[in-house]
């Protein structure tokens, strides 16, 4: 019977070295190690022989059994290897076919550059408040030097709400320069705010006009500040939105409501500097009107002119855009043609 | 204002190129806009004179001109009809640039042959040099013009076109300007010297003046001209400055006024002395308001009305000019005047300005006046005038010169020093510079300390009033370029809360743009003004639920009222844009409508509440508390936030796996109710029955309101067919329109409310069950009962059947049920005894039954 033992090991194990599949080694172990396989009889039929020859068969059989489970074992793990690696084989992925389209859309160009204009001020301290769109005449122009018939009000035509003409009149805001005042109604100094809004003229509109557009106003008011501090705080404005090689120009210019009065121009980013069509052959692009918070604004709001200086500025936001991306209609803004708004 | 660099070069040395000073002006604050050369492009012509002129052999029309230029005699063929012996002419030799007479082209001057003759140049008219469109001749020029010398050096010209701002009409003027220059370059200004011969006759025995309105007219100037001759055009120098100007020449009294207006920056006017009615005695220059419907005729020929708001020069009977802006028709100068009486005036800003806006009549006289001009001003320029109409149409002047100053004022004396230039601007300046600067703009400093000194503006600068003006005046000469560039170094102010409404405001208006943006919507931003048209498109019985605002004076009739929701804006995108999108269409917009009224205070007594803080944007309302101007009745519209989106089309994208099932009710409020979870807020959707305001517009069937916190934050709905045709838009569009103020008053409330719940511990149970109802039983009265059930953690309904395997009027819910205990571990029988006496109720309550008996309960 030993000798049976040995000749089934030899074999099993020779056949199983052979298998390849795993449906063959399912035969085999059901062959050599099932329920009705010889050495399983053999295991069995273990009690009808003499104590002597059972123990030492018994042990070689049980060895065998041992032997044939691990073989079988290790077999499997070669084998199931195999067939993991045969599997992906088998599905080759086309990667270049398109992935499942997950729809987005985008932020309007105007929404991102307001985001990263009062992103710029919020790190250097300014606080954004916003304010309404339609204003009394006393905010947007009683309040800020311009009374009723002053010539500055040629440079804001209006759309009004009323139709008679005094500072408790209703109009649609040309500027956002009124924040100004309400902000320095409530707040004392130190103040740092900037407001960004909507704003409206009375103006037939082309590529270059709009009757709405988005303004960003600015104000700091506190002892100590000044026309330096407006340049250093416009300066770093056009250098984080333009890139340190934009250069930026102060010149001298009127607005009622400060003193001195500033316009900021930048070298025109399509020409560098040189002269084109776009900057009018200067070489300049303005981009924003500024200066020292005039000293009748602040007597008004019951800030001593005397103790505390102030700037204020206020930025027309289609301009940076227009500028970047070499828009040359401002009205593309609110078409809201999604041909347009998709490419920002 | 139209400035030639030759005339300026008359009262101050120019040594910068055009270009040069343009730049140094507009960083001063005089912008140049453009600077236009006359005469650049001038090569190869120089002056000539006609010597000769013989017929054309082979050409009537034609005549041979033999043209003297200095170096040499060339003969020309020429057609001009006004040509003749002794004429000073432009002449071009061959290879000028000329423009072509008739075809406005650009040409180069080639050797030519007319007609069998060789022409060695050409005789130029104006059109051909580009001076202005004349071709009826040739241009002669001035006896005077010197033989030979390049026509670029006699009539060569650069004029600077300066944008001046409002607060400087001094420098609308010539001399303005060149006083500036002076400034800006450390030259001195020469101005004209004023000097003329009077007759013995004194002026009072012609004319007095009367100001009945001494407040809107602090000052009246005249002299008078007799025996002059008017039939006379003024000089050829004279004519070209007014044109490089870009003003007409009339006639020669007519343009010393102007000549002076340009030169000095003062407007005058020439009556015809003797159409003024005497009444008895000498006529008198009254100054008064127009009576009402009094009626003028005005230089223009255009009969006006005027009213008391106007201001008239009258005579004793009549007016005889709007005062400052425009003459009268009887009183005119004509070729019949002999005496004149000049005026120079100075008039109230704000009348002038509102007069010439009621009468619609703006011209460079008004342009003067309504920007404030000083009356000290008047003086000198009549003297100019004056002087000038000696010269060019002869004539004597009477005696003195009438001036009736009732607004005459003290110099203003500003206290300045070194240390407010230096406050303002954080620039250093020596007050010794300080005072050099000033010095050359025509101030007068005087020192009072040694850091301190007194200024007197010169008269013509009334916008200098103040201490800030003068550190302008001083920075803007010095450089602004000179100014140092500093950061900011004062204290930062009080940083806003986070939780604040402020910052919680802007922070919900990113989730919401961020959450929408990532589920496929284009953010879009449209206009504020919109037509009345469009918003009754809106509702599908065209009914206007909220009046909207009005635009006193529109544009447009598409931009007339004031949005009082986004729609009408966003389905005008919609429309716009399905033309070229197949692929349907999503779009959203955050943004202020505006409301006639506020809720919280419908009338002015009872002022505003807590809510109107809530609502409106943060700085609006504190000072419409502050009661500093009570604005009576009105009251600004109520600016409040909405948030508005549409979709339409598939669901997904078009893919090769499939998905084209289009967008349906449950994918309009899957997007809300993802949206509210984001923002970590409980929701429920109410049917919406009969909510006038925001339903109509949406179909009664596919429409719900969002709720939380009890309180209706929104609607969501499928767009009422009538209202998608009106807007003319395809296919099923659905709606989301939300509150924002309401929504952020929910956020911001339940801010503080929200804790941490720790993770279940013990494993949850799920349980899968099929209910068959009535087609009229709802989900939610399903869903209701089920989740009242203890240990009932989720209910999610994954199957919706109607069909073959149930009866008839019958719709079959399956629902998966979890079930969880925070205490224990859940055992079989324990949710058996739940999911019977759940199914019982249900069958009690809504007669459900069991789908099937094989299901495990």
């Amino acid at each position: 019977m030993l000798e049976e033992l040995e000749k089934l090991q030899i074999k099993a194990l020779a056949e199983l070295d052979k298998i390849t599949g795993s449906r063959e080694l399912e035969q085999w172990r059901i062959r050599y190690l099932g329920k009705k396989s010889r050495l399983n009889q053999i295991l069995h039929s273990l009690s009808i022989l003499p104590l002597v020859e059972r123990r030492s068969t018994g042990a070689r059989a049980n060895t065998i059994k041992k032997t044939l489970e691990a073989t079988l074992k290790e077999k499997e793990e070669i084998l199931g290897e195999a067939l993991l690696l045969s599997s992906l084989e088998g599905r080759r992925l086309d990667v270049t076919l398109p992935g499942q389209p997950i729809s987005s859309g985008r932020f309007h160009p105007i929404t991102q550059t307001l985001e990263e204009i009062c992103q710029v001020f919020q790190n250097m301290g300014f606080q954004v408040v916003e304010g309404p769109d339609v204003e009394w005449d006393y905010y947007n122009f009683e309040a800020l030097n311009i009374p009723q018939d002053h010539p500055a009000r040629d440079m804001f035509a209006t759309l009004w709400i009323d139709s008679d003409r005094d500072k408790k009149s209703r109009l649609l805001r040309t500027h956002t320069s009124p924040m100004q005042i309400r902000v320095m109604e409530q707040r004392r100094p130190p103040i740092r705010v900037v407001v960004p809004g909507r704003c409206y003229r009375y103006e037939a509109t082309d590529a270059t006009h709009e009757s709405m557009f988005y303004q960003v106003e600015g104000l700091a008011v506190d002892k100590n500040i000044t026309l330096a501090d407006l340049k250093g705080t416009l300066f770093d404005f056009c250098r984080c939105l333009f890139g340190e090689e934009r250069k930026v120009r102060f010149r001298c210019d009127y607005f009622p409501f400060v003193e001195p009065g500033v316009e900021v121009a930048i070298t025109c980013l399509t020409c560098n500097g040189a002269g084109c069509r776009l900057c009018g052959y200067s070489g300049w692009i303005e981009i924003l009107g500024a200066g020292m918070v005039h000293p009748d604004v602040l007597k008004r709001v019951d800030i001593d002119p005397e103790i505390y200086s102030g700037f204020a500025f206020g930025l027309g936001v289609e301009r940076i855009p227009m500028l970047r991306y070499g828009i040359d209609d401002i009205r593309l803004f609110y078409g809201n043609d999604l041909r347009f708004l998709r490419q920002f | 204002m139209k400035v030639s660099l030759k005339w300026l070069k008359e009262y101050v040395d120019l040594k910068l190129t055009p270009k040069e000073l343009a730049e140094r002006l507009t960083m001063a604050g005089m912008e140049v806009k453009t600077i236009e050369t006359i005469g650049a492009t001038w090569n190869n012509i120089v002056v000539g004179q006609i010597t000769a002129i013989n017929p054309h052999p082979n050409a009537d029309r034609l005549k041979l001109a033999t043209v003297d230029i200095g170096k040499g005699s060339p003969t020309v063929v020429c057609g001009a009809p006004n040509i003749s012996v002794g004429q000073k002419v432009p002449f071009a030799s061959v290879g000028a640039q000329l423009i072509d007479g008739h075809t406005g082209e650009t040409i180069l001057l080639k050797p030519a042959k007319i007609r069998g003759i060789a022409s060695e140049g050409m005789v130029c008219s104006e059109k051909e040099l580009g001076i202005s469109d004349n071709h009826e001749g040739i241009m002669v020029l001035p006896p005077e013009a010197p033989l030979s010398i390049p026509l670029s050096e006699y009539l060569g010209d650069a004029i600077l076109d300066i944008d001046v701002t409002p607060n400087r009409p001094d420098c609308l003027s010539i001399i303005g300007v060149a006083r500036e220059i002076a400034a800006i370059t450390g030259e001195k200004v020469h101005l004209p010297e004023l000097h003329y011969e009077e007759s013995e006759t004194p002026i009072n025995s012609f004319v007095s003046v009367n100001i009945v309105e001494p407040e809107l007219c602090s000052r009246y100037c005249a002299s008078l001209v007799l025996n002059l001759i008017q039939d006379r055009p003024s000089p050829d120098w004279l004519q070209q400055r007014l044109k490089n100007c870009g003003m007409r020449p009339i006639s020669n009294i007519v343009d010393v006024t102007n000549y002076v207006m340009l030169e000095y920056g003062q407007p005058l006017h020439a009556f015809d002395y003797h159409s003024l009615k005497e009444g008895n005695g000498t006529p008198q220059i009254i100054v008064r308001r127009a009576a009402d419907d009094e009626k003028i005729t005005s230089l223009d020929g255009v009969a006006r009305t005027l009213n008391p708001a106007i201001l008239v020069i009258a005579d004793k009977e009549r007016p005889v000019a709007i005062a400052g802006i425009m003459g009268g028709w009887d009183t005119e100068v004509t070729k019949e005047t002999n005496t004149v009486l000049l005026e120079s005036a100075n008039f109230n800003q704000a009348t002038i300005r509102r007069g010439s806006n009621h009468l619609r009549l703006q011209n460079e006289a008004s342009l003067r006046f309504d920007k404030g001009l000083n009356p000290n001003l008047a003086m000198p320029a009549l003297k100019r005038a004056t002087q000038l109409l000696l010269q060019m149409a002869g004539g004597k002047a009477a005696r003195g010169i009438v001036d009736a100053y009732p607004g005459k004022s003290e110099p203003k004396m500003i206290a300045f020093s070194a240390y407010e230039v230096e406050r303002l601007t954080g620039l250093k300046v020596g007050i010794n510079k300080i005072t050099g600067v000033l010095s050359s703009l025509g101030f007068v400093c005087q020192e009072i300390s040694p850091s301190q000194i007194s200024v007197s503006p010169p008269y013509w600068r009334s916008d200098i009033k103040s201490a800030a003006d003068l550190v302008e005046e001083v920075v803007r000469i010095i450089g602004y370029d000179k100014v140092p560039v500093t950061r900011l170094g004062s204290s930062l102010p009080q940083q806003e809360s986070m939780l604040s409404l402020g910052a919680q405001r802007s922070n919900l208006k990113k989730k919401l743009r961020n959450f929408l943006v990532g589920c496929g919507f284009q953010e879009t931003v449209t206009y504020t003004l919109v037509s009345l048209e469009k918003l009754q498109k809106l509702s599908p019985n065209l009914e206007l639920k909220i009046p909207p605002l009005k635009v006193a004076n529109p544009m447009t009739r598409e931009q007339e009222y004031l949005r009082t929701n986004l729609r009408a804006g966003l389905l005008s995108t919609f429309h716009h844009n399905q033309r070229h999108e197949p692929g349907g269409i999503r779009l959203f917009e955050i943004g202020k409508v505006f409301l006639p009224q506020h809720p919280s205070h419908p009338s002015p007594d009872k002022g505003g509440g807590g809510e109107g803080l809530l609502v409106t944007p943060v700085v609006a309302t504190l000072s419409e508390t502050k009661g500093k101007q009570s604005q009576g009745e009105r009251e600004l519209p109520w600016e409040k936030e909405m948030l508005c989106a549409v979709l339409s089309g598939p669901r997904a994208e078009m893919s090769w796996r499939g998905d084209t099932k289009p967008i349906d009710f449950f994918d309009a409020k899957g997007i809300i109710e993802a949206l509210m979870n984001q923002l970590k807020l409980k929701t429920s959707f109410k049917p919406n029955d009969n909510d006038p305001e925001s339903s109509s517009g949406l179909t009664q069937e596919a429409r719900v309101n969002i709720i939380s916190e009890n309180e209706e934050v929104g609607i969501v709905g499928l767009l009422h067919p009538k209202v998608a045709k009106a807007f003319e838009l395809s296919g099923e569009v659905y709606l989301i329109e939300i509150d924002l103020e309401k929504l952020l008053k929910i956020v911001h409330s339940q801010l503080p409310a929200m804790r941490y719940q720790p993770i279940q511990r013990f494993p949850n149970v799920s349980r899968d069950i099929a209910l068959v109802v009535d087609e009229e039983i709802p989900y939610k009265k399903v869903a209701k009962i089920v989740q009242s059930f203890p240990l009932v953690t989720k209910v999610t309904l994954f199957d919706l059947y109607r069909g073959e395997q149930i009866p008839k009027g019958k719709k079959s819910f399956a629902l998966r049920i979890t079930y969880q205990s925070p205490e224990r571990t859940l055992t079989d029988e324990e949710i058996d005894q739940i999911q019977q006496q759940m199914l019982d109720k249900l069958n009690l309550e809504l007669g459900a039954t069991l789908r099937s008996n094989n299901q495990k309960v």
